[in-house]
């Protein structure tokens, strides 16, 4: 099933008189369950592109339909509804609450859903990250590791269409990052969809698909042929 | 967004900085024990002024010798003997006067046996006990007869009983006492039979009833003071109601009585307690409405410190803003939060300065009890409605601001924020 489609997005940014055209007319679409890598130097637009996607940044003009509706027209209150609902975020600094418990972080979506039964919910989200023993852990008290998969677990907890890592591995040494990329590839092998948004190729040979933007155009947009199957740390494979 | 799980949120959150906390709402705390406190003075202050009229007597006027001077107090030393047993009879004539009392006082040594003691006494009439409300103890007051025709008897306040026969075991009633005047120097003094005792009355207007005794006006007149004019008279009136026109039925028959003509030279004055508890109640107001605005400066200023404290935890937090709103939380959701958390802060200083000021009017009530006024404790709940009210909305007035900033953010921004 077609989730996203993308056509002449443009993006630019007023200062004054001076406009910066940030994206410049992209198309294309994602199917759900594709686990695809938007890729770019810095200053590529990737991540103004993210934030389109996720509902966190608007377009300038063309459209954007998920799951076949133009979001375009809908007001700011809606737009946070839906990243609560379709969204998951993963970012590279983490963005955990200090001076909070595991869980108390993981049940932070569902304070603004409608969704009952938080604990069980944030619990079950935990366990498949494999954090079940650190429910109670204060943020501080993990590793670095540990806290992206708090931020992954976060990120599942209100079961989203879509799960948008923003170089997640970008604050890990290569053994925790290396967990994090397994963690993303069986979700998306029990068939959530992934983006990941890096400059880096190593992480992105973890997807399935790797869409390149460079000055806010489509560079290539391709399978990708000898991926990177993350291999799994003990303690997670249970 | 679920209001439970915000104010769970908060309070976390306020939990989490405690020290600053408290730091925070102590000037609302202040504010707030400073407006309890006045306002249960101020009440307290009311029933202890209005306690001691109902003591006195209601429906109740006094009408002294010499010009009104603006309710002011007498001249000392100036003596006035405008006021005779004649105009006090002229009085008694006026048909809504349920019962009058003409009176001399003076201070006076009673003497029984080889003891002594200092008192003040009264000379008056048989209805005083009309006029006044008391109790008597044992005995009883003298009669008609035995006022007009100047008998020798005498009616002790109950201090004065225990003071002379407490210790003795002597029935007070029956036994002669000599009383003279504390500015006649001779010893000696007029004989006096015990007739009555009052029962325990306590104070009104700073003089200790219990230290009076009670004697015909003709003995205080001629015997101890060797006067013939009056030193005032109380006028009971028979109804609240009455009380205008019986003022001015009696202010009537005194200018008749004294010749005057013109309002310029009157006498004698026509007091009314009811005026003299409005005057009282106006400078009581009066203070507290000026003590009251003080504490109003102490909110505001804890408003301001409020309002700073919550813009820096706006920016403190930006970063957990921007998360929130990635995850979903609305405008609404974000200004609700932080307005809820000043909210909360304000009515916690509230709270604490509710029963600071409880505790500090209790402790002002214990003194005043000690001293011996019937001071009554009370923390109304006008007081604490009030109180509670206008912490919440300082909360609401400082910290719609910093939320309505905090609700502003760009999830963006705020997420790149260091």
């Amino acid at each position: 099933m077609n989730l996203i489609n993308v056509k002449n997005l443009k993006k630019e940014y007023v200062t004054g008189d001076v406009v910066t055209p940030v994206l410049n007319g992209l198309d294309f679409k994602i199917e759900q369950g594709e686990f695809v890598a938007i890729m770019g130097p810095s200053g590529s637009g990737k991540s103004t592109l993210m934030h389109i996607l996720s509902f966190l940044d608007r377009a300038t003009s063309g459209v954007y339909e998920f799951k076949g509706q133009d979001i375009t027209s809908f007001d700011d209150n809606y737009l946070a509804d839906l990243r609560n609902k379709e969204i998951g975020f993963v970012f590279q600094a983490f963005n955990l609450l200090p001076r909070t418990t595991v869980l108390d972080n993981v049940k932070l979506p569902l304070i603004y859903s409608k969704k009952k039964d938080h604990d069980t919910l944030a619990k079950k989200s935990l366990e498949a990250v494999g954090l079940s023993h650190r429910l109670n852990y204060f943020t501080n008290q993990i590793s670095g590791g540990e806290k992206q998969r708090v931020a992954i677990a976060r990120a599942l907890v209100c079961d989203p269409a879509v799960i948008f890592a923003d170089e997640p591995t970008g604050n890990l040494d290569s053994k925790s990052g290396n967990t994090i990329m397994f963690i993303l590839q069986r979700l998306n092998n029990q068939g959530r969809t992934i983006i990941l948004v890096t400059h880096e190729t190593d992480t992105a040979n973890h997807a399935k698909r790797i869409i390149r933007v460079k000055d806010g155009h489509l560079l290539s947009d391709e399978q990708v042929k000898n991926r990177t199957i993350a291999q799994a740390d003990k303690d997670l494979i249970k | 967004m679920n209001i439970f799980l915000t104010i769970k949120l908060v309070l976390k959150n306020l939990r989490a900085r405690r020290g600053r906390t408290l730091l925070t709402i102590l000037g609302i705390t202040i504010g707030v024990a400073g407006v309890i406190t006045i306002i249960s003075l101020g009440d307290g202050a009311q029933s202890l002024i209005l306690g001691q009229v109902t003591k006195l007597g209601s429906n109740l006027l006094s009408i002294v010798p010499g010009k009104e001077v603006e309710n002011g107090p007498p001249v000392p030393g100036l003596i006035i003997t405008s006021l005779t047993n004649g105009d006090a009879d002229a009085i008694r004539e006026i048909p809504q006067v349920s019962a009058t009392d003409a009176y001399v006082r003076g201070s006076a040594v009673i003497t029984w046996g080889n003891k002594s003691v200092d008192a003040s006494f009264m000379g008056n009439d048989e209805e005083y006990p009309q006029v006044v409300n008391f109790t008597m103890e044992a005995g009883q007051y003298f009669n008609a007869s035995e006022s007009s025709g100047g008998a020798n008897v005498i009616v002790l306040g109950y201090d004065i009983s225990q003071e002379l026969f407490g210790d003795t075991g002597v029935n007070p009633i029956g036994q002669v006492v000599k009383i003279k005047s504390s500015l006649q120097e001779k010893a000696g003094g007029v004989p006096l039979r015990v007739i009555g005792v009052i029962s325990p009355r306590g104070s009104a207007f700073t003089q200790n009833q219990d230290k009076l005794v009670f004697l015909p006006l003709v003995i205080g007149q001629q015997q101890i003071l060797g006067i013939h004019h009056l030193q005032g008279i109380f006028v009971k009136v028979d109804d609240a109601a009455n009380i205008d026109s019986t003022v001015a039925a009696i202010t009537a028959t005194l200018k008749q009585r004294h010749h005057i003509l013109d309002d310029v030279n009157i006498d004698f004055a026509v007091r009314n307690q009811v005026d003299a508890v409005k005057t009282l109640s106006t400078i009581t107001n009066a203070l507290s409405l000026f003590l009251v605005a003080m504490a109003a400066i102490s909110l505001v200023v804890g408003g301001i410190g409020i309002l700073n404290i919550m813009m820096v935890t706006v920016a403190e937090r930006t970063r957990e803003i921007g998360l929130r709103k990635a995850v979903g939380a609305s405008r609404k959701a974000i200004r609700n939060q932080f307005l809820l958390e000043a909210i909360l802060l304000t009515s916690l200083g509230g709270v604490i300065g509710i029963i600071l000021g409880a505790l500090f009017s209790y402790l002002i009530a214990q003194l005043m009890l000690y001293l011996k006024y019937d001071w009554l404790f009370s923390v109304s709940l006008k007081a604490i409605l009030l109180s509670v009210s206008v912490s919440v909305l300082t909360g609401v007035i400082f910290g719609l601001s910093p939320a309505i900033r905090a609700s502003k953010l760009d999830p963006i921004d705020a997420l790149r924020y260091e």
